[in-house]
């Protein structure tokens, strides 16, 4: 069954290297990526106001993929995660499920359950495999060594995403890093959250939050933070500038989205990848991988 | 260079509590709310409050003490008060709870009724009309679609159409500051 890229608000206006490297490495590993072009927010900004509108909202993403006979990968973490929780809430609640599809009948649709959501990092992790990204890599980040931020909404919440990762020691994104040949860091404060979830309502609270790991990083000797979330990546890409001027921190960390490492280690080239639009980057690093 | 800022944010207030105004069915209230099903599990050992990354930064912030709070009936306290929406959703509570309770849940059910009561982020109440108007939060004009063509990436049509029929009968009090 094809997978219906879903993008979601944030990665087709904020983070188009993160979009083009899922583009990129998903066609040369021969998976069948499609666009519906009915896709639109997926409801999470909704919930804190009502959590039955963000739900519907939610759901007439699902209904259109069951309609075009798609399963969904997600590349941003909340949307992975507001999709699968609505179909699993909706799974196990045939009455709210009754409720929801009477809102749906309204424009027409209708969602009976079934479509499979994945974050796109898990999707590369159970439908490729490790086994077949080892085998596809031609250029091996042997002697690079990354630190994996899983983010919360990619293993949370766990009941809804099948307990496919542990969220407190999980494993998937460091072995999809080492699969490229690079070293995943294992380091305190792996599972810390970003602090994206309240940068729109008290963005000190946010950065503070942020700093912490963006501190730490400095002392592991990593080539960079490796995220798969639009939200990690605006709170330690594009705030980490100001935290690092608020805090009076000398701070460089490189940011890479997990496809663009992969990308790399696919042969794919740097603009290709978006890597133009990397704002901290390790200039030797990106010498040495080109061409 | 400006004097570094090491400072944590400033502590929010607390709910002021007083148990003669308690609305003694406001755990009920709650319980019935999408999400806000299990809070009358919590046995307050505090293990949320131990995990929670917002309580590690914003003093005041404490998921055991906020659950008291709604169980002890303190409704206005609670629905007025700026902290549930300092919430990360990071759901290290609902993980971590033995019992089940699913603070992060419950936090968005007492969010949601905040939020009639006309008690929300100002900032998130603009939320709906511009998903009513765009069917995204952001816009995507023809200048987002040409940085998508630099890149080789499909254009993107904005299709409001449904956003504003499924949001057709949703509206907010006038937003008061939480
Ligand atoms: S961890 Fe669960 S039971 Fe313990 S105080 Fe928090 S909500 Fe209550
Ligand atoms: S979900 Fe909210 S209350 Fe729970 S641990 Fe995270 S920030 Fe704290």
């Amino acid at each position: 069954m094809p997978w219906a890229l879903y993008l979601g608000c944030t990665v087709p206006v904020r983070n188009l290297n993160y979009e083009a490297s899922v583009r990129r490495t998903a066609e040369k590993l021969g998976l069948d990526l499609v666009d519906l072009a009915d896709f639109g927010c997926c409801g999470f900004p909704m919930k804190s106001l009502n959590a039955e509108e963000a739900l519907v909202i939610a759901a007439r993403n699902l209904a259109l993929a069951q309609a075009a006979g798609c399963d969904v990968t997600a590349a941003c973490s909340a949307c992975a995660a507001s999709l699968a929780e609505a179909d699993h809430q909706l799974a196990h609640d045939p009455a709210l499920a009754k409720r929801v599809n009477e809102r749906l009948a309204e424009i027409g649709l209708k969602y009976t359950g079934g479509v499979r959501i994945r974050h796109f990092a898990r999707l590369l992790y159970e439908e490729v495999g490790l086994e077949r990204l080892r085998a596809a890599v031609v250029r091996p980040l042997t002697g690079y060594r990354f630190a994996p931020h899983y983010g919360c909404h990619y293993l949370k919440p766990s009941e809804a995403m099948d307990h496919f990762d542990s969220p407190d020691n999980p494993r998937t994104l460091a072995e999809l890093i080492e699969a490229l040949g690079a070293e995943a860091a294992a380091y305190p404060g792996l599972t810390d959250c970003c602090g994206g979830g309240v940068l729109g309502v008290e963005e000190g609270l946010a950065q503070v939050m942020a700093y912490g790991k963006l501190k730490r990083l400095t002392t592991l000797n990593v080539n960079g933070l490796v995220v798969i979330c639009p939200f990690c990546n605006v709170m330690f890409e594009g705030q980490q500038k100001t935290i690092a001027k608020k805090f009076g921190e000398d701070l460089k960390v490189p940011l890479f989205f997990y496809p663009q490492l992969l990308g790399l280690a696919l042969g794919i080239g740097q603009k290709e990848l978006g890597f133009k639009l990397n704002r901290i980057k390790d200039k030797d690093m990106m010498k040495a991988l080109e061409g | 260079m400006a004097e570094p800022e090491t400072q944590a944010p400033a502590p929010a207030p607390w709910p002021v509590f007083d148990l003669n105004q308690a609305v003694l069915g406001f755990a009920d209230e709650v319980a019935r709310e999408p999400g806000g099903a299990h809070i009358r599990r919590c046995y307050a050992c505090g293990a949320c409050s131990a995990r929670c990354p917002v309580a590690d930064h914003l003093a005041g912030f404490d998921p055991r003490r906020l659950i008291r709070l709604i169980l002890l009936g303190q409704r206005d306290p609670v629905l007025q008060s700026p902290l549930p929406w300092r919430c990360s959703t990071c759901y290290t509570c609902q993980e971590t709870c033995p019992q089940g309770v699913g603070f992060t849940e419950v936090l968005f059910a007492v969010k949601n009724i905040a939020a009639r009561a006309g008690f929300f982020p100002p900032a998130l109440g603009l939320q709906p009309d511009i998903l009513r108007a765009h069917g995204r939060l952001l816009e995507i004009t023809d200048f987002e679609n040409k940085n998508r063509a630099d890149l080789g990436l499909p254009a993107i049509t904005e299709r409001p159409a449904h956003y504003q029929a499924m949001l057709a009968r949703f509206s907010l009090k006038t937003g008061e500051e939480a």
